[in-house]
């Protein structure tokens, strides 16, 4: 079971949380004018990254507030937590550990 | 014949600590803080159960956690448990235990002629087995092998303990109570950490219980109660003994089983938590787990009386058991001559050591001689003799190269084997973790080489096998974990000096060899004792084309038992390396998962059981609800009124009268339970635009609108009726069980998409109680209830809403329909609900109000073709599947789904799309459920276009609905298909899915 820092409310459980999938996939902003290859990435296509891997978490069971996470997808180890506005953080690992 | 193997040592024993127990319906007796095994042992009971497969005679082999073959059934009736290790058991007054495995009794067991066809149970027998034709597994081997193979049984009855959870933060959290564990232990407490030390023992010490060192010029226990007294003393350190620590997870999650009251006899336990689960998240882990000692591989290794050297050491010291008379000794290292000697001290008989290694030079190994011991060199046992127990050993020397045997053989009778093939550290939890190993050959052991988490590793865990290693690796690691958390060390802290001997020298030998190659010769030769793996089922593995110490392990079953091949894993892959002519250090170890050692489904659900095991939910009415009769149904978390069955009714009877009531008077049904979420800001309107399929700009204050929402993928996920309380203030509704995703999921579109968007969310589904009342009498009903209000239908329209007081009551009436007929939801107070209903049923009771449940509502919704989400939708429907094409917007630019509508999937035309099915026979009901086909003649398996969603019996119609969602449904409006069914076939006919009042006339009721 991860331990998770959220941004507000500090070191929790990750049963206070749910996952929300890869991290910066913005939805377009205006879907009308993507063809169906472009929507349909959207959609579906994530990258399946092994090492540093930004993702969403969502502290259901506390603040109820969206924010990211930079988690080695190897180790578990989680690298940064930063909110929904800021900037992913570079971090050089990728492809394995 | 009494305590035949106990040494009655005044100093040691105190006479008046007897304890009775009984095994396989004897009775003997053992002394306090005996284990189950050290009693029988002390007895003289060798022979405790029988293996899995071959059924034959299992003892016991070694004295803590890593006990293969002494399982147990334990204690009776409710109290009884399956498959304990005998080893792990602290014996209490009148405990009762007995064989498992066996039939009719371990000394007669019939199906011990498993044992004569060993060569058809060989390697894979399972897999083969399962591949012969399936009626033979069904008929013949599945019954046969269950009676046969039948492990311990589970308990019938309701367990009456209680069980307890307990999280914990400890700053460093230590693994074992042995000298590396107390060191580090007692470094990090007088550093000021917050420290837990947990030890599976009854008593700390480790392996110090039985190794007689002196430290710090004090025999080696004392040195324990003095670092115990000092820990003890100390409020930032908590000792947790009888504790064994079973999962290491991520981030440095750790979770143990305290045993609170194991060891107390069952009289002595009521109202006490027997087991505690403990939850520990630490800064520092330091990994204090020890080592196991491993057996070696030669044939008849299983016969009871043949057990590991150090365990005959430490029911000697432990307990005052001599495990045996006559002892022979069979080593590769020096460890096993410790347990020799003493043994020899103790007035046993050591008859022979016979060592594998040549050259023999060790401190301890020349005591053994100078005691008199004869020592073999350069030999092996190549077979051990007995029927139950042993009786005598052959040995024979080792070719020059040592690959096989050779010379003549002789016999030595004996009953006890006493066996060291050297020590593998307790990696298991390290492995949890996530660490790596290494093969180390000096030590011919596996060793942590990585750790990937916030831990250190000491002592014999990291092969640091003498006491003063132990004790500097454990100081060390105390101080490492403690200077990490930025504690300050004293430097003063001296070293305890412990006086021992070297004993380090060790030759791997993973198995004893035959005469030739041929690995027929290796059927008794047993690696895993509890799955009955043989080395020459390993031989067949390979021959049979597995390789991969994984595929092995799962081909041959080694280390698929409870023990987890503690004692097995190491000597498999050994045995593997020789057959693969590979080095060891070139295989992958296998993967040790959670748990350590097994856990009871007890200690697991703690408090969470019965009505505990979920949050209820009830409404604010819920007491009247169960005064007045009704039945529940779980909708999520809450209990919702079902029907309300009145003197003698069937559940057809009441569904029946309720509907009608509806129909023809009035009803009423607590709604409360409704998702409430209130969105208010500037941008409110705005959002809901991007959230429903349809468009909300211009709905007006005081009226209220049905909205769908899909996800991206043009999927319906939810939908309500929303008001609008305010131009920048919306009240949504969401459906019962999904109130609570919706609110995740408004919240993330506008964290994570919208954030420009000025809006908050919030739920009030609990400051709310919703009574809704429908039917053609409902206005004469909420006019006597607020005379001051005007109910003209154009006064208060369909799909809008008042403010008002009823009885000094703060309301909101909706006036919205799910059941096609005239209905408000008068909205009040949480608090004020049973009020407000029993306000409702008192003005109701001239018009024959009638209370009804969610299957009346959702016969009456059916009945109208209105859909409920998760039921007529399944995550695959789209709003035009469903007919609902109007509630989409053209002219909205965007919002969620809209552009996944004109995806070639989605748009295509043989989609399932809800219809109505009227049954050729009206009286006929169609399963919920049910598969559709078109030609119920086709061959099997038939072309299934589809399937009832929901269906019932219509009171009002006087015949069967049902909904469905068929392959291109909409286009094929009154053609026939049909419902295969087990022993029947029911057809029926496509219909429109509004079964009643089409061109809803009835909206407004009684005027
Ligand atoms: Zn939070």
């Amino acid at each position: 079971m991860l331990h998770i820092s959220c941004p507000w409310c500090g070191p929790r459980a990750e049963t206070e949380f749910r996952y929300g999938g890869e991290a910066h996939i913005a939805r377009p902003q205006k879907p009308d004018e993507l063809d169906d290859q472009q929507w349909a990435d959207f959609l579906f296509m994530r990258t399946n990254t092994k090492g540093a891997f930004a993702e969403r978490w969502y502290h259901s069971h506390g603040c109820r507030q969206w924010f990211n996470v930079i988690r080695n997808t190897v180790s578990h180890q989680i690298l940064a937590v930063y909110k929904t506005d800021e900037k992913r953080p570079d971090f050089p690992i990728k492809g394995g550990v | 014949m009494g305590e035949f193997n106990r040494i009655i040592n005044p100093d040691k024993i105190n006479k008046n600590n007897k304890i009775r127990f009984t095994f396989n319906g004897k009775s003997y007796v053992g002394r306090k803080g005996d284990t189950l095994a050290a009693g029988l042992l002390a007895n003289n009971v060798f022979l405790v159960g029988r293996s899995f497969k071959y059924h034959r005679p299992r003892g016991i082999i070694a004295a803590g956690a890593e006990e293969p073959g002494a399982l147990v059934q334990l204690e009776q009736g409710s109290h009884t448990q399956p498959n304990i290790r005998a080893t792990q058991i602290e014996l209490y007054d009148n405990l009762i235990a007995s064989s498992v495995n066996v039939w009719p009794s371990v000394d007669t067991d019939v199906s011990a002629i498993n044992g004569l066809f060993s060569r058809i149970f060989t390697a894979g027998f399972y897999n083969k087995t399962f591949m012969w034709p399936r009626s033979f597994w069904m008929k013949l081997y599945e019954p046969v092998i269950r009676r046969a193979a039948g492990w311990g049984k589970a308990p019938q009855s309701t367990d009456p303990d209680i069980y307890d959870h307990i999280h914990d933060y400890p700053d460093i959290l230590v693994v074992g109570g042995g000298p590396a564990g107390l060191s580090a232990a007692l470094v990090a407490a007088r550093a000021g950490a917050r420290v837990v030390l947990v030890d599976e023992g009854a008593e700390l010490g480790g392996g110090l219980r039985q190794l007689d060192r002196i430290i710090d010029q004090k025999p080696s226990m004392e040195w324990v109660e003095s670092v115990k007294a000092e820990l003890s003393a100390n409020p930032n350190v908590k000792l947790l003994s009888r504790t064994v620590l079973f999962g290491y997870y991520d981030q440095n999650y750790l979770v143990a089983v305290e045993h609170k009251t194991d060891h107390l006899p069952l009289q002595e336990r009521a109202g006490k938590v027997r087991q505690r689960t403990w939850h520990f998240r630490a800064k520092r882990v330091v990994l204090a787990t020890g080592a196991h000692e491993r057996p070696i591989v030669f044939s008849n290794n299983d016969k009871p009386g043949v057990m590991l050297a150090g365990s005959v050491l430490a029911y000697l010291e432990r307990y005052q058991v001599r495990c045996g008379s006559e002892a022979v000794y069979f080593t590769n290292n020096d460890s096993a001559y410790e347990s020799a000697l003493r043994l020899h001290e103790s007035g046993a008989t050591v008859k022979a050591i016979i060592d594998t290694r040549t050259e023999v030079k060790g401190e301890l190994p020349a005591k053994a001689e100078a005691a008199g011991i004869e020592v073999i060199k350069g030999s092996a046992i190549s077979k051990a003799l007995g029927r139950k127990t042993v009786k005598a050993i052959e040995v024979r020397k080792f070719s020059q190269d040592k690959s096989r045997l050779e010379g003549a053989v002789r016999r030595i009778p004996c009953n006890l084997v006493a066996m060291s093939g050297g020590w593998s550290p307790v990696v298991h939890l390290f492995s949890q973790s996530g660490g790596k190993l290494t093969y180390n050959s000096e030590k011919a052991c596996y060793l942590p080489i990585k750790i990937v988490q916030n831990q250190y590793v000491a002592g014999s865990c990291n092969g640091d096998f003498l006491t003063s290693e132990c004790i500097e690796s454990g100081v060390t690691a105390g101080r490492e974990a403690s200077t990490a958390l930025g504690l300050s060390v004293s430097d003063q802290q001296n070293m305890p000096i412990v006086e021992e001997v070297e004993d380090q020298n060790i030759e791997a030998c993973w198995m004893v060899p035959g005469e030739n190659e041929d690995p027929q010769q290796y059927a008794k030769h047993f690696v895993d004792f509890q799955n009955d793996t043989t080395a020459t089922d390993i031989h067949l593995a390979v021959k049979e084309g597995f390789e991969s110490s994984e595929h092995i392990k799962r081909y041959t079953l080694t280390g698929f038992g409870t023990d987890q091949g503690k004692t097995s894993n190491i000597n498999a892959l050994g045995i593997l390396s020789q057959v693969l002519k590979k080095p060891i250090s070139e295989l992958p170890t296998t993967t040790f998962r959670p748990p350590y050692t097994p856990v009871s489904y007890g200690a697991l659900a703690g408090r969470h059981i019965g009505k505990w095991s979920d949050t209820i939910r009830v409404t604010s009415i819920h007491d009247w609800h169960v005064k007045n009769g009704a039945l529940f149904e779980n909708v999520g978390q809450w209990h919702r009124p079902w029907y309300y069955p009145r003197n003698g009714e069937t559940m057809q009877q009441s569904l029946n009268r309720e509907c009608l009531a509806v129909r023809q008077g009035v009803g009423v049904l607590d709604a409360s339970t409704l998702g409430k979420i209130e969105i208010k800001g500037p941008d409110a309107a705005e959002f809901l635009n991007l959230v429903y399929t349809n468009a909300w700009s211009k709905l007006g204050v005081g009226r209220v609108r049905y909205g769908l929402m899909c996800r991206e993928d043009g999927m319906v996920f939810d939908d309500g009726t929303t008001a609008r309380l305010a131009d920048d203030h919306f009240l949504m509704t969401t459906t019962t069980g999904n109130a609570a995703l919706v609110l995740d999921w408004l919240e993330e579109y506008l964290q994570t998409e919208w954030p420009h968007l000025k809006v908050f969310c919030t739920s009030v589904t609990e400051q709310w109680s919703t009574i809704s009342i429908a039917g053609p009498k409902s206005r004469r009903l909420l006019q006597k209830l607020a005379p001051h209000l005007n109910l003209a239908a154009d006064d208060f329209p369909f799909m809008s809403f008042k403010t008002t007081h009823i009885d000094g009551l703060e309301c909101r009436i909706f006036r919205i329909s799910f059941t096609g007929e005239l209905s408000y939801e008068i909205n009040v107070p949480w608090h004020a609900g049973q009020k407000m209903w029993d306000l409702v049923m008192e003005a109701g009771e001239e018009f024959g109000i009638a209370p009804y449940g969610t299957e009346t509502m959702h016969i009456l919704r059916a009945e109208k073709g209105f859909i409920i989400v998760g039921q007529e939708t399944d995550g695959t429907m789209t709003p035009q599947d469903l007919g609902m094409d109007w509630i989409v917007s053209k002219k909205k630019d965007d919002f969620i789904g809209k552009r996944s509508f004109t995806r070639a999937d989605t748009g295509a035309d043989n989609r399932k799309q809800l219809v109505g099915l009227l049954t050729d026979n009206p009286k006929e009901v169609l399963p919920e459920g049910a598969q559709l086909v078109f030609d119920r003649y086709a061959p099997k398996p038939m072309p299934m276009v589809g399937h009832v969603t929901s269906s019932y019996y219509s009171a009002t119609l006087e015949r069967s609905i049902a909904l469905a969602v068929v392959r291109g449904g909409l286009d094929k409006m009154g053609e026939r298909l049909f419902a295969p069914l087990e022993h029947t076939t029911i057809g029926a006919t496509i219909t429109s899915p509004v079964f009643y009042d089409p061109e809803g006339d009835r909206l407004d009721g009684e005027i």
